[in-house]
């Protein structure tokens, strides 16, 4: 049987699937269920600094290979947030801390609460496609970037990670600005921004207009976005983006990644496709002669 | 089929002073219990239990918000979309069925009577309001030959008093070996605590904010569970336990508020 259980900037994963932030991280007792899914780490939904609504239902439109979503960052802020924390702590694998904010002040407030509140690692969210002055705004800018990642990093002695967007000619840039800032790794993608128009009534779908779109479509995109991420940085990549199955998972890890995130699967295959996942990875790391899932990681970019 | 589709209102039929069912043309399958996120273009989307689940589809509709106001105020031809069904439906088993309903409750739980009543089920209805006026489908239960009992809180037609009091001394008189409830989720709860006393299987329907409706988006959380996926219909062994049954929901912004 293949070693499933990965390192990543220090954090020992007893299995390289993790919860990817924004499904399921809401509330304590969905991220202790994922992890009792099989998880082997859980990444909180985006924390702000203060409560926040989203935008107005419709949030989600399903499409014949994925789903586009503007939920718009509904969060309770961070103060309430701590208690979903200390239910979460119940997980028996890391928690993740995802954080948005307008700032690097901001984000590095709320890091050190996270962080205070037992948070394993921190993720940035410099990549959400459709909230206004968070996010993509900042993420699309590497000089950005590399300033939050600084901040947060000075602020919290846990791991920090990234999340980045690929709405953007060159993904390589904003990873460049976290590597050369210290920041502890990448995580990508995220969702890749998406309209959806109901002709019958010639309106958007979503009350947001345009939304980010997660789920199968996207996975080739995530895929050549983590190759070229592993040819430009050293620091580790974490690959998410459209992944339902342990090939799916395969193809991320075999493009670089080191671990991988799974959302919307959650959708096309219940709550249990987190244990599936790591399941069919390790069939296959058998099948094919592999003693781990390090062995696997990067060789699409082996010479043949 | 879950995919959004566009329909247009067929007609709507007045339940009483304040709730209105809304019927149109859908061939999805549903099943009793399953409910469906109803799109008012330009408006908002909301989860709403089918009222009628054959081809002419109908959900039923309380006025209390902007969204549901609009649904009030919808005629015919106007269009609507669809997405569902969604949900886990009753099971509708046993040999006689004690069905307890409180206000708009009566909507999720009219074609379990239907489907209960068509394979030979003895069937009894609890069906509870506020006061006379605001009672619905008492007509479509005595048609379909159900035993109907009725209560009112202000003691305005028959029994006074909450049905799940009611329903409690229904439950003493005669013998059922399985209940199904939907309506306010204290009332549910009395229902429930008493049921599971009695050692008879209850299933129950919940209501919660919600945005996916296919369990990715955490806003309908219940203990770890998803009432969007996991429920609505819950057996109540399962949830008796969760600390916010008939207590808390969460809000839009997924803090935790108290059920009022």
């Amino acid at each position: 049987m293949a070693d499933l259980s990965v390192e990543i900037a220090g954090l020992r994963l007893r299995n390289p699937v993790m919860l990817a932030s924004g499904i399921l991280g809401e509330t304590g007792s969905s991220l202790v269920r994922v992890a009792e899914a099989g998880a082997g780490a859980v990444v909180t939904k985006s924390i702000g600094a203060e409560p926040r609504e989203g935008y107005p239902n419709p949030t989600v439109v399903e499409l014949e290979a994925g789903i586009i979503n503007a939920v718009g960052l509904a969060n309770p802020g961070i103060a309430a947030y701590v208690d979903e924390l200390k239910v979460a702590a119940q997980a028996e694998v890391p928690v993740i801390g995802s954080v948005f904010g307008k700032s690097e002040g901001e984000m590095s407030e709320i890091a050190i609460l996270m962080e205070e509140a037992g948070v394993s690692a921190i993720e940035l969210n410099l990549s959400c496609p459709h909230a206004r002055n968070v996010g993509a705004e900042l993420g699309k800018d590497p000089e950005t970037v590399g300033s939050v990642v600084s901040a947060v990093k000075k602020s919290v002695h846990v791991p920090v990670f990234a999340k980045i967007t690929p709405n953007v000619t060159d993904i390589v840039d904003a990873a460049l600005a976290v590597a050369n800032s210290r920041g502890d790794g990448i995580v990508a993608i995220n969702t890749v921004k998406a309209m959806a128009i109901c002709p019958e009534t010639g309106r958007p779908f979503l009350s947001n207009g345009i939304g980010g779109l997660s789920g199968p479509a996207i996975k080739p995109i995530g895929v050549r976005c983590v190759y070229e991420l592993y040819e430009s940085v050293d620091i580790p990549i974490v690959g998410v983006g459209g992944i339902l199955t342990g090939k799916d998972a395969l193809e991320y890890l075999m493009a670089g990644a080191k671990a991988v995130q799974v959302g919307s699967a959650a959708y096309y295959r219940g709550i249990e496709v987190f244990g599936r996942v790591v399941e069919e990875i390790g069939q296959f790391l058998d099948e094919y002669g592999y003693e781990s899932v390090g062995d696997v990681v990067g060789i699409a970019h082996d010479e043949n | 089929m879950t995919r959004t589709r566009i329909v247009r209102v067929e007609r709507t039929d007045v339940e009483c002073s304040h709730t209105v069912t809304i019927r149109f043309q859908d061939e999805s399958l549903a099943r009793p219990g399953q409910f469906a996120m109803v799109w008012i273009p330009g408006l908002d989307e909301v989860p709403m239990s089918f009222s009628y689940i054959g081809d002419l589809k109908g959900v039923t509709v309380h006025n209390v918000g902007e969204a549901t106001a609009a649904l009030h105020d919808a005629s015919r031809g106007d269009k609507l979309g669809i997405r569902g069904p969604f949900g886990r439906d009753y099971r509708i088993e046993g040999e006689s069925i004690l069905f307890v309903s409180g206000g708009t409750g009566a909507a999720s739980l009219m074609p379990a009577l239907e489907v209960a009543m068509g394979n030979g089920i003895r069937s009894t209805i609890v069906i509870g309001a506020k006061t006379a006026s605001e009672l619905i489908f008492v007509d479509r239960a005595i048609s379909l030959g159900a035993d109907v009992r009725i209560s009112t809180d202000d003691g305005s037609k028959e029994y006074k008093g909450f049905a799940s009091d009611l329903a409690l001394q229904v439950l003493q008189e005669g013998s059922f070996d399985r209940v199904l409830t939907c309506g306010p989720e204290r009332m549910m709860k009395t229902v429930v605590t008493a049921c599971l006393e009695k050692g008879i299987p209850v299933q129950v329907s919940l209501e919660r904010f919600m945005r996916c409706g296919m369990g990715i988006c955490d806003s309908c959380s219940f203990g770890g569970l998803h009432v969007c996926v996991d429920g609505p219909v819950f057996d109540g062994k399962d949830i008796i336990e969760i600390e916010d049954f008939g207590v808390f929901r969460r809000s839009a912004d997924g803090s935790r508020e108290v059920i009022p």
